[in-house]
């Protein structure tokens, strides 16, 4: 089903009520996740809520810079947000600013800033009409844009990641393990003369198939086995199991961060298209959660890989390929998983209080290879300290 | 036992002399001359002294490596009043058969350079040489028009010149008897069978831990692979290149590769070889070669089309166009049966003085030659330490795969190697095959020449060149392919043609190396 058809399904005002044995393919407010800023707000707020609480999570550093939670660069709505921006954009005058639609995707609408003059025209707004609603079409997220991509053969590359869950609470999240890597076919210059090259900054496959160089071969895409093993041969085995330890954590809490506000219908599972990148001290960050990452394919590889993924997405959420009930209780043998690994899963991790200790133990020698060992939630804070 | 021990001596002068030029022995010297402030060394036990200096200090090791590094390369003892031609080739047909195609090649390039009216060598105007400079890291995005210019020569073209080489001396007959061979090659070489291959690769053995096939997610890190890290890293700290080479036979750690590949190779960056690099690149600024578009073809048609290597398309130019004005390597040519083209200023053809070497390295690259070069980039990103170990490797294995010689590990014992397991060990596929004009040798020909880079999954691949540099042979490689023709043995016997036999080989990115090995070398029922 497309977004719109779930919006219809799921609106008050269509009385459709689904039956059981329907399953459908989207949360009824995934926009809590998907949508760039809902994400960065409920981000926000579970941060808050952790450190009130005292957990040691949500754990600051001297700089007040969270230890374990930053891994969204500095956004701000706007125009709600503008002069709070202001603020923050005048005490780094020469850092570059990403602006992007709230609710667009596929790259269309995003452009680079690097002075305020550019942007007028949201502040004018939030004087004049602060009390008409603004139209969701115009709202925009600004985010502090991150120069100094990880380059590989001098390009800046993002990671598509595949996440699948299929039930909020309990958290039940799996990763499809043949992620890949979108390379843009231009050499990166942070130079502010190619601010508007989005050939250069924008790794959307949507932007970059309609460059010069685009190779319809092998689509400027790379395995995340083919990252793996560059970056452990040239940068060394911890730094990049650390790095994957990393990018599993963020996806795990920025599901945890949601998954209170999500409506937790029992007729639905998710598969996400997740985007990271990385930056030149291997620190991953999260760029943006997509609810309907692009089925179609681009090159022979892709449709193979897209394929599998709708094969191994179906097999774990429709059991046995039978009429579904959903009233089942989500748990789907392990021979079904397919490519996917389990990332987390909150039953798992809360009933083995005393098997943890044993299982985060095994999770450091076995590293992100065994999936498993990401079901003791809590435990995975000793690997990652 | 005197014979052997004048050999030695010989050979001990030899390398002597080859390491007087060296920069190892320039280092050495100063080394020693600094020493004498040292406390502990006296006057009446000068040379004992210093001796045990080198010793703690780790310049003997150095030392040690640069020796072991020579001897890999060493040709096999031979008479002393041997000439240099059979250092280089000691049958005198097969050095013919390589002074032919080296006349056809270079006759090749020569007409392709008047048919586009291109010199063969230009010295660039100064604008162009500004632009390159700038592009310097981007060489991808230039797109000269490469249309009229064909590569060299293919792999393909290079296996029917093998396949019609005969030996003069050898008499077989126009009929066929138990003499001739039933594969394409024909030369009577000596080659090792399966028994004595598992005594020369002994470390791969089914009892012998290897990376590649132990160290997969079943099996459990304690059993072999968390030690044997830690004994690379013991290897790494005592900088010993031999121990280095007898570890690899089990597969190197992806994190330890680089490190590992350097230190066999005897590879240290040094700031003269970070100089000596930049001088290269300085004279391609300066110079444009015709072999420049050569190699852009290639890169072009190769490498940026593949999956795993497009994305250091550019460190390609930079290291090939580099290679191919690196005078150094024309010190190899002592032990290749290759000999440098040679080329004159333009009209005074036939005077020696005016003879340069063409390409200035004396390697004209041909179809899938960047390939040789891709699968480093995976292991190296800073440009000239990228350059230096594809110019050892290439010295010291690579130049065997393209030049007809009697080694070992020549192409040509390669193909025979291969066919005579296929023969010997699985002889109704080969039959087959052979009945339906498949001639195996045909499709495992490009593997071998390109030392199977493009065709493996890089990983995969790596693995593979690890054992290459732990054995200093390139046997495995006709062993891999024999392997790989006994994996898909079944679908093979079923096909009718030669397209349907390619076809059923075209993918081996799925293939794991190892196991494949192990199982064809120690685990097939004969």
């Amino acid at each position: 089903m497309s977004v719109q058809t779930i919006r219809n399904v799921f609106s008050v005002e269509t009385g459709y009520r689904l039956s059981d044995d329907q399953i459908v393919n989207h949360f009824p407010n995934h926009y809590e996740l998907t949508r760039k800023d809902l994400m960065v707000k409920n981000i926000k707020r579970y941060r808050k809520e952790l450190e009130k609480e005292g957990s040691p999570l949500a754990e600051k550093d001297e700089n007040g810079k969270y230890l374990y939670l930053d891994f969204v660069p500095v956004t701000y709505m706007l125009p709600a947000d503008y002069n709070l921006f202001v603020e923050e954009f005048r005490k780094s005058p020469s850092s570059t600013w990403i602006m992007k639609p709230c609710g667009k995707a596929q790259g269309k609408g995003i452009f680079l800033i690097n002075k305020l003059s550019q942007i007028k025209k949201w502040s004018r707004d939030s004087k004049t009409s602060s009390f008409v609603s603004q139209s969701n079409k115009e709202a925009y997220v600004i985010s502090l844009y991150i120069n100094n991509p990880l380059l590989i053969g001098g390009r800046k590359f993002d990671l598509r990641l595949y996440v699948l869950v299929s039930t909020y609470r309990p958290l039940r999240c799996y990763m499809y393990k043949l992620g890949f890597c979108r390379f843009c076919t231009v050499k990166y210059t942070p130079s502010t003369s190619e601010l508007d090259n989005m050939f250069v900054h924008l790794t959307n496959v949507a932007i970059q198939k309609h460059g010069e160089d685009y190779n319809h071969i092998h689509g400027g895409k790379w395995t995340v086995s083919n990252l793996r093993l560059y970056l452990e041969s040239t940068r060394g085995k911890e730094v990049t199991s650390k790095l994957f330890d990393e990018i599993h954590w963020i996806i795990v809490q920025s599901l945890k961060a949601v998954a209170p506000v999500m409506n937790n219908d029992k007729h639905c599972f998710e598969c996400y298209g997740y985007d990271i990148i990385i930056d030149d001290k291997l620190k991953p960050w999260l760029i943006e959660v997509n609810a309907s990452p692009s089925l179609t394919s681009s090159t022979a590889n892709d449709r193979i890989l897209k394929y599998n993924l709708i094969n191994d997405t179906l097999n774990i959420a429709v059991p046995n390929g039978e009429i579904p009930d959903c009233k089942w209780n989500k748990s789907p043998p392990k021979e079904v998983l397919g490519n996917y690994e389990i990332l987390f899963d909150e039953e798992l991790a809360q009933g083995d209080g005393a098997d943890r200790e044993l299982r985060s133990r095994q999770g450091q020698s076995l590293g992100p290879r065994a999936g498993r060992s990401r079901d003791s939630g809590r435990a995975v804070l000793t690997t990652w300290k | 036992m005197l014979q052997e021990e004048s050999d030695l001596s010989l050979i001990i002068a030899q390398i002597v002399q080859k390491l007087k030029g060296s920069n190892l022995y320039s280092q050495l010297e100063r080394q020693a001359w600094a020493s004498l402030q040292r406390p502990e060394i006296k006057l009446e036990s000068l040379k004992e002294d210093i001796k045990e200096f080198f010793k703690i200090s780790g310049w003997e090791k150095k030392l040690q490596n640069a020796v072991y590094s020579e001897l890999s390369v060493f040709p096999l003892p031979s008479h002393p009043a041997a000439p240099p031609e059979h250092l280089k080739e000691p049958l005198v047909y097969m050095r013919k058969a390589q002074g032919s195609w080296e006349k056809r090649i270079l006759k090749s390039l020569n007409s392709m350079c008047t048919e586009l009216s291109i010199p063969l060598a230009r010295k660039r105007p100064v604008g162009e040489q500004k632009e390159l400079l700038n592009k310097w890291n981007e060489m991808g995005t230039d797109e000269p028009d490469l249309s009229l210019f064909r590569p060299v020569y293919a792999p393909k073209d290079f296996l029917e010149v093998l396949i019609n080489l005969r030996n003069p001396n050898y008499e077989n007959g126009d009929s066929l008897s138990f003499r001739t061979h039933l594969g394409l090659i024909q030369v009577p070489l000596k080659v090792k069978d399966i028994p004595e291959l598992k005594e020369c690769f002994v470390e791969l053995g089914l009892n012998i831990g290897q990376l590649g096939i132990d160290d997969s997610t079943q099996v459990p890190p304690e059993l072999f692979e968390n030690e044997h890290v830690r004994i690379g890293q013991k290897v790494l700290a005592e900088q010993d290149s031999a121990a280095a080479q007898q570890y690899i036979r089990q597969g190197s750690p992806t994190a330890l590769r680089a490190e590992l590949w350097a230190l066999i190779l005897n590879i240290s960056s040094q700031p003269e070889d970070v100089l000596y690099y930049e001088q290269l690149k300085t004279n391609v600024i300066q110079h444009d070669l015709l072999v420049d578009s050569l190699i852009y073809k290639d890169v072009k048609l190769t490498a940026s089309n593949d999956d795993y290597y497009f994305v250091f398309e550019d460190y390609l130019y930079q290291v090939l166009l580099c290679f191919s004005r690196d005078t150094s390597v024309l010190s190899h040519f002592a032990y290749n049966s290759a000999s440098p083209p040679k080329s004159y200023i333009r009209g005074k053809l036939g005077l020696e003085e005016y003879a340069v070497f063409y390409p200035p390295n004396g390697v004209i690259p041909f179809h899938g030659f960047s390939m040789y070069v891709a699968p480093l980039c995976f292991l190296y990103h800073e440009p000239s330490k990228l350059y230096q170990i594809f110019r050892e490797m290439y010295v010291r294995f690579f130049f065997r795969l393209h030049s007809i010689s009697s080694h070992p590990s020549g192409i040509v014992s390669l193909c025979l190697l291969f066919e005579t397991l296929l023969q010997t060990y699985l002889p109704q596929l080969f039959y087959h095959l052979r009945e339906i004009g498949a001639q195996p040798l045909r499709i495992s020909f490009k593997w071998m020449v390109r030392a199977f880079s493009g065709y493996l999954a890089t990983d995969q691949l790596l693995l593979l060149w690890d054992r290459i540099l732990g054995y200093n042979s390139l046997e495995i490689l006709a062993v891999l392919a024999a392997a790989v023709f006994a994996f898909r043995a079944v679908n093979l016997m079923e096909v009718t043609s030669l397209a349907a036999a390619e076809a059923v080989l075209a993918d081996l990115s799925t293939l794991k190396v190892m196991p494949l090995l192990q199982i064809f070398l120690f685990a097939t029922v004969t």
